[in-house]
């Protein structure tokens, strides 16, 4: 099976639920577990949540997310426009935030890392940051 | 409702309700901070079992209430966690200081 589809959206907070809510039921066509469903649902509310409260700064901008279906692996890319990351390297270290006062925990990384097959993440300073994220469903029983 | 209280005695039991993440997060933690200062409790105890799904969001939230609870000296436990969330708290380590109470609707599932 072989499809595609883009998602646009404004950095709004209220739109976290909306974007893993759409991604997950596009998922859905590789008949995936409830887990791995649940797996993806938290992976990409981790990533949209990133572009949102680091990208943009909690300001206005867009949130791009690009999803591939293809046998039994699902890609997805989640983009934003906004400040990009520095050092990646340390933003994905587990627990590393650089808002400790927004009450945020650190674990957003270390959550898709774990939840999803493949993280890369590509990030420009200035320009915006890409997560690319790479999972493959078990094969239906 | 994005959460409940319940009060007995000296213990304060938090029940959130629907999905925990960066959004709902701050609602949730305006209204647990107000009702953990107007109840000066013993012991806050945070229930699950109405959250359909968490995200990261959920851990910090707690970890910023649990310094809110020792402040003015009281315990923090969690219970009805179930098995997709306590995936989540367990790679964060957080069980280590809000312990999960035995008894757990989800025991056995």
């Amino acid at each position: 099976m072989e499809n595609e589809m883009t998602l646009e959206m404004k950095s709004k907070s209220n739109n976290e639920a909306f974007a893993r809510v759409v991604v997950a039921a596009f998922a859905s066509q590789l008949d995936p577990t409830i887990e791995e469903l649940a797996d993806i649902k938290t992976a990409v509310s981790e990533a949209v949540t990133n572009c949102i409260i680091h990208g943009y700064d909690g300001k206005e901008g867009t949130v791009h997310i690009h999803c591939v279906l293809n046998d039994r692996t699902i890609e997805i890319e989640i983009v934003d426009y906004g400040k990009g990351i520095e050092n990646v390297e340390i933003a994905r270290q587990p627990l590393y935030t650089s808002k400790p006062d927004l009450d945020r925990s650190g674990m957003g990384f270390t959550i898709m890392e774990s939840f999803m097959d493949e993280v890369k993440v590509e990030s420009i300073v200035g320009m915006g940051t890409k997560i690319k994220m790479k999972k493959v469903m078990k094969e239906a029983v | 409702m994005i959460c409940e209280f319940k009060k007995e005695s000296k213990e304060l039991k938090i029940i959130y309700t629907g999905e925990i993440d960066h959004h709902t997060c701050d609602e949730m933690r305006v209204k647990s901070d107000y009702e953990i200062q107007k109840c000066m409790p013993k012991k806050v105890v945070f229930d699950f079992e109405k959250v359909r799904f968490m995200d990261s969001s959920g851990i910090g939230m707690l970890i910023g209430r649990y310094k809110q609870i020792m402040r003015i000296g009281g315990q923090a436990e969690m219970m009805n966690v179930s098995p997709d969330i306590k995936r989540i708290f367990e790679m964060s380590g957080i069980f280590k200081i809000i312990p999960l109470r035995e008894e757990c609707i989800f025991d056995g599932k």
